[in-house]
């Protein structure tokens, strides 16, 4: 008989946690004009459309050796700066386009959602990403941000038809 | 040592006696990565965060002394098979000893206390130990017709070499409310609500009168690279 062991499970941050979590800075892991850099802004709406706006909400972007944080404003907006990753091979798996990591927090959300951020340039890439394929077809243009100026938009919807694809963490 | 089941108690998304999960709670199924295809884990990404020697010592951010009850709130990160978790950031946020945030979104029906913030980090040694000082937060009301939280202290979790990221809270025996809030009710098993609640540990409170501190022991389990999941 194998002994059980209850894991921690998650919480809500609830509405207060901006003067813990968010700090100068959070938001950038480079400056917008260190080579390479990308501008990744969007909103997080619910499923009637609203924005998960200020207070409720925390955004982390990350990848790799880069991180970032960015708490909602009243639009639901979040606005981060990092750099685009190389594709990386997965051991006997094939080739990841490059993504970036999005985790989203909030009031109302019980435990995180995790979702990635596709880069819309990479149109043969996504193609044959391995993770992009466990997607249903229909659904994965949620996943590939929107080129607008100098800026990469990725919008998240928690729930409803244009619910953004979510992975198990 | 023989192997042990993890036993996951993760709230749904969805637990409408919390109602703001109603229009927030996704409802499409979320897609399984097969965990074989990711071997290898950045190392810790958090070193812009600014933790300092004193950032655990919440009693003494300010010029002058809390109002409060002094408390030791201390513990482990442990993986599922016991083994500690080192190098791990926690980041915690909490109420004042009346119930009110620093954080401006706080509605303000309890005063402020200017000697402190509710605000602290540390980074877990070798063997997965942490540890704060602090005052112990109290119950309080989020808004108006709303309902009254246990006290809790807030915790962020970060681990990027274990893929641990992770936010919860901990609540303290006997409170009353937790048996009420819907947030720790969202919980699907009574041995989830005890695994965050957090004991007094009656050897390790300060009863000299130098610091008068009731100590908390509250360890986290996190799942272990190698660990049998086991959905519940």
């Amino acid at each position: 008989m194998e002994e059980e062991v209850v894991l921690s499970p998650s919480q809500t941050p609830g509405p207060m946690f901006g003067y813990a979590l968010v700090f100068d800075g959070s938001e950038r892991a480079v400056e917008p004009d260190a080579p390479g850099a990308v501008v990744v802004a969007g909103r997080i709406l619910d499923g009637d459309g609203a924005p998960v706006g200020y207070p409720d909400c925390l955004v982390e972007v990350w990848r790799g050796d880069e991180w970032t944080r960015s708490r909602t404003d009243e639009d639901g907006a979040y606005r981060v700066v990092l750099t685009k990753p190389q594709p990386a091979t997965l051991e006997g798996v094939g080739v990841e386009a490059p993504y970036l990591n999005v985790s989203v927090f909030a009031r109302g959300l019980l435990r995180a959602v995790e979702t990635r951020l596709y880069f819309p340039d990479e149109e043969a890439a996504n193609a044959a990403d391995p993770v992009l394929q466990l997607v249903p077809a229909e659904r994965r243009h949620t996943l590939v941000a929107v080129r607008d100026g100098d800026v990469l938009r990725f919008d998240v919807h928690l729930q409803g038809d244009r619910e953004t694809v979510f992975f198990a963490s | 040592m023989s192997p042990h089941t993890a036993i996951d108690v993760t709230p749904p998304f969805l637990f409408p006696d919390y109602q703001a999960t109603i229009r927030r709670a996704p409802e499409k199924r979320l897609v399984e990565l097969p965990k074989d295809w990711f071997h290898t884990m950045p190392g810790p990404v958090f070193g812009r965060i600014p933790v300092g020697p004193t950032d655990n010592d919440l009693l003494h951010q300010h010029t002058g002394d809390p109002i409060g009850l002094r408390v030791l709130f201390s513990g482990r990160v442990l993986d599922s098979n016991g083994r500690g978790v080192p190098d791990t950031l926690l980041e915690i946020w909490q109420t004042n000893a009346s119930g009110r945030y620093v954080d401006p979104a706080d509605p303000g029906f309890v005063p402020l206390d200017p000697n402190f913030t509710g605000a602290g980090r540390t980074i877990t040694d070798s063997l997965g130990r942490y540890w704060f000082k602090t005052v112990k937060p109290a119950p309080y009301l989020g808004a108006r017709g709303s309902w009254f939280r246990p006290a809790h202290i807030h915790v962020s979790l970060f681990n990027p070499g274990l893929g641990l990221r992770l936010i919860t809270q901990c609540y303290f025996e006997g409170d009353p409310f937790i048996r009420t809030d819907p947030i720790v009710q969202s919980i699907p098993d009574p041995r989830g609500i005890e695994r965050l609640t957090a004991k007094v540990n009656l050897a390790k409170c300060d009863t000299t009168g130098e610091e008068a501190t009731v100590a908390y022991d509250w360890d986290i389990v996190v799942r272990g690279r190698d660990a049998t999941p086991m959905e519940q």
